[in-house]
């Protein structure tokens, strides 16, 4: 019988599965096409800085250029075009790394999809404690100090934090590394060298980690005395089970749902915010690429990483959406 | 020798910040094994709290229990300590709540929820619980009861959520039921199947029963004893025939009056009782009723009538019917 019901919701799970990722079809194509307009916009081309770096003034040798990169075509071909190479994964050429883009991307995003993923865990694993800790003890001390805390992290600006946290932890106490990734010189490979990177870790993810942990904090808080109050709380303690033991297998569960719901929807900000973190910590992440492509004018490197980028995100978002129809048994796709 | 459930003037009070309010005031009901009594009044005048008291889950704040007594099975569960207290709970004294749905949790299977009440109280563990779970289920009459071990309650039609809900309070075989207006929220149909069950495993198990309830049509089928509640008190108690013969308090008068009977003419309107349950932060003087009452007398304004035994096996507070 457990083996039919939960083949049930195995195929549930499966029926999800294709309709995402059908919808995430279209939503690629105008992910696509919104960016290349907006590049389109921005004044200035990357052929021109190419040219004025290395000072070539020689109208044959920029027509030549122009050639070889599509840049002659009208702009509505140029995206059809893009769209068409991209349909056989191919993100174009980066000509300031002399690479693919695809290539250049892929030296960077594990550490940026490490970097979200340390924080998202640490986000989830602060925030969901603390907000229980808070509403079990709701109006003491211990509840106080939570929504201070988490009014703190949630103002601060995750730059300004970092900066702070490097004073202390780095300058200050010499705990740990100011930024990079790894040892320079590097300390070999194996255990030390996951451990080295951990360590190198430790502050991007709370600079990023803790801001979200903030929300989580508050939103698990009021979830779980809005769960307190309802009436099949009340069967469980009739039941003659322990408060604790009623917070844990019967509170806890139903009020994690608004937090699932809310990462699914911050999954792109946090992307949006490990850039801004990569650069205060020089963490080699797609946000220090992105960062130096946009002032180069790289546009195909810009486009990829848009590109990858909201690929990175909506499949989060799949995984969020699993994940909850695991928690709620009620969410039957339709 | 001692009954099942003693209740001695049990009082309990909402302490907010508008005042203190006694919820329930010195309230004293007894039931026998395989007896049901009804608790019977309109919304808010203590029914409910008086069997939260009785389970002692009230939530604290606001509500206290401030005196009187509650004896199960001659131990007083007033001042037994909240350890005592789980092991007591789900295991001498079963409970039924009003919603059925809601009561069940959603992301949890039937099998789940009630095996929970088996280990809580360690009667089995985990690999035995699924069989005596489905037993359960039959016993309450669950249509297709081992599919529905793994079903979830928001697959459930609300009569098979409260029979889930029954299987899991008589899941340990208490000696005491309390249903707290547990046919409220269902199709009358299917209040009439659940009535039925709740009187069917009573009689088999001899479970001694606090029927809570607002529908007099209900009281008249299942209850044996019949306790009025008006504004935290108790104003009257009889047997179940002799209070729908001769009902004594002017408010079971107007409960009985406002009772539609099927068959009678349309002209004769329902006789509703004026005016509204007083909050319990504003209650008048006298007698609690005295503002609505049909045969008020100036001196249930200033003092409050005490129960007084009309008849043997009979209790009411009424100045009026005193005087006859």
């Amino acid at each position: 019988m457990a083996a039919v019901a939960a083949g049930s919701r195995g195929r549930a799970a499966l029926r999800l599965l294709r309709r995402r990722l059908i919808q995430a079809v279209p939503l690629m194509l105008g992910v696509v096409v919104i960016n290349f307009c907006l590049i389109q916009l921005a004044p200035g081309s990357f052929l021109d800085l190419m040219t004025a770096e290395n000072q070539v003034s020689d109208p044959a040798t920029i027509e030549l250029l122009r050639k070889t990169y599509g840049l002659d075509d009208p702009v509505w071909l140029q995206l059809v075009k893009y769209i068409w190479a991209l349909m056989q994964f191919d993100f174009g050429f980066s000509y300031r790394q002399n690479m693919p883009v695809i290539q250049a991307i892929s030296v960077h995003l594990p550490a940026t999809l490490l970097l979200m993923v340390s924080s998202i865990t640490l986000a989830l694993a602060v925030g969901v404690a603390a907000g229980v800790v808070a509403s079990v003890k709701v109006r003491t001390v211990w509840d106080s100090l939570v929504s201070i805390a988490a009014m703190f992290f949630f103002a601060a600006p995750s730059f300004w934090l970092g900066i702070m946290l490097i004073v202390l932890f780095s300058v200050k106490l010499g705990w740990l590394p100011v930024g990079g990734m790894a040892t320079i010189g590097g300390v070999g490979g194996g255990v030390a060298g996951v451990l080295d990177i951990l360590h190198h870790l430790i502050l991007p993810t709370l600079a990023l980690g803790l801001f979200y942990a903030a929300i989580y904090a508050r939103v698990m808080r009021s979830s779980m005395l809005e769960v307190a109050q309802l009436d099949f709380v009340r069967t469980a303690r009739a039941k003659g089970l322990s408060r604790n033991r009623v917070t844990v297998s019967h509170v806890l569960r139903n009020a994690l749902l608004p937090v699932v719901t809310i990462l699914g929807v911050q999954m792109g900000t946090v992307l949006a915010g490990s850039v801004v973190i990569e650069s205060v910590f020089s963490w080699p992440g797609i946000g220090s690429l992105l960062f130096d492509s946009v002032s180069s004018r790289n546009y195909p490197v810009v486009l990829g990483i848009m590109v990858l980028g909201s690929l990175v995100v909506i499949a989060a978002n799949i995984a969020v959406d699993l994940v909850y129809m695991w928690l709620d048994p009620r969410i039957e796709i339709r | 020798m001692t009954l099942p459930l003693e209740v001695t003037d049990l009082s309990t009070t909402l302490f907010t910040r508008r005042g203190e309010m006694k919820a329930v005031d010195g309230l004293s009901l007894a039931v026998d094994a395989g007896e049901t009594v009804a608790l019977v009044g309109e919304s808010g005048c203590g029914k409910s709290l008086s069997a939260l008291s009785i389970m002692r889950l009230l939530p604290d704040p606001p509500a206290r229990i401030v005196g009187g007594a509650v004896a199960l099975n001659g131990r007083d569960l007033v001042t037994l300590p909240e350890e005592v207290m789980l092991a007591i709970r789900g295991k001498e004294i079963g409970m039924i709540f009003q919603d059925p749905m809601s009561s069940l949790n959603p992301v949890t299977t039937v099998e789940k929820q009630i095996a929970e009440v088996l280990m809580a109280h360690g009667e089995l563990g985990r690999g035995q619980a699924r069989a005596r779970v489905h037993e359960l289920l039959e016993l309450v009459g669950m249509p297709d009861a081992a599919r529905r071990l793994d079903a979830y309650p928001h697959q459930l039609s609300g009569g098979m959520c409260q029979r889930v809900m029954i299987a899991m309070a008589i899941a340990c075989s208490p000696s005491v039921l309390i249903a707290d207006e547990p046919t409220t929220a269902l199709d009358v149909t299917v209040q009439a199947q659940v009535l039925a069950l709740l009187k069917r495993l009573q009689a088999d198990a001899g479970m001694a029963m606090i029927f809570i309830t607002h529908d007099l049509g209900v009281v008249a089928e299942t209850a044996d004893r019949v306790v009025v509640m008006y504004a935290g008190r108790k104003v009257e108690e009889a047997s179940v025939d002799a209070l729908f013969e001769t009902p004594l308090h002017p408010y079971t008068v107007g409960l009985i009056g406002a009772t539609p009977v099927p068959g009678a003419a349309r002209a004769d309107r329902l006789a509703d009782i004026p005016g509204m349950v007083p909050p319990l932060n504003a209650l008048p003087q006298g007698c609690a009723f005295a503002p609505r009452c049909a045969r008020v007398m100036e001196r249930c304004r200033h003092e409050r009538p005490a129960l007084t035994r009309p008849a043997p096996d009979r209790l009411v507070a009424c100045f009026a019917v005193e005087q006859g």
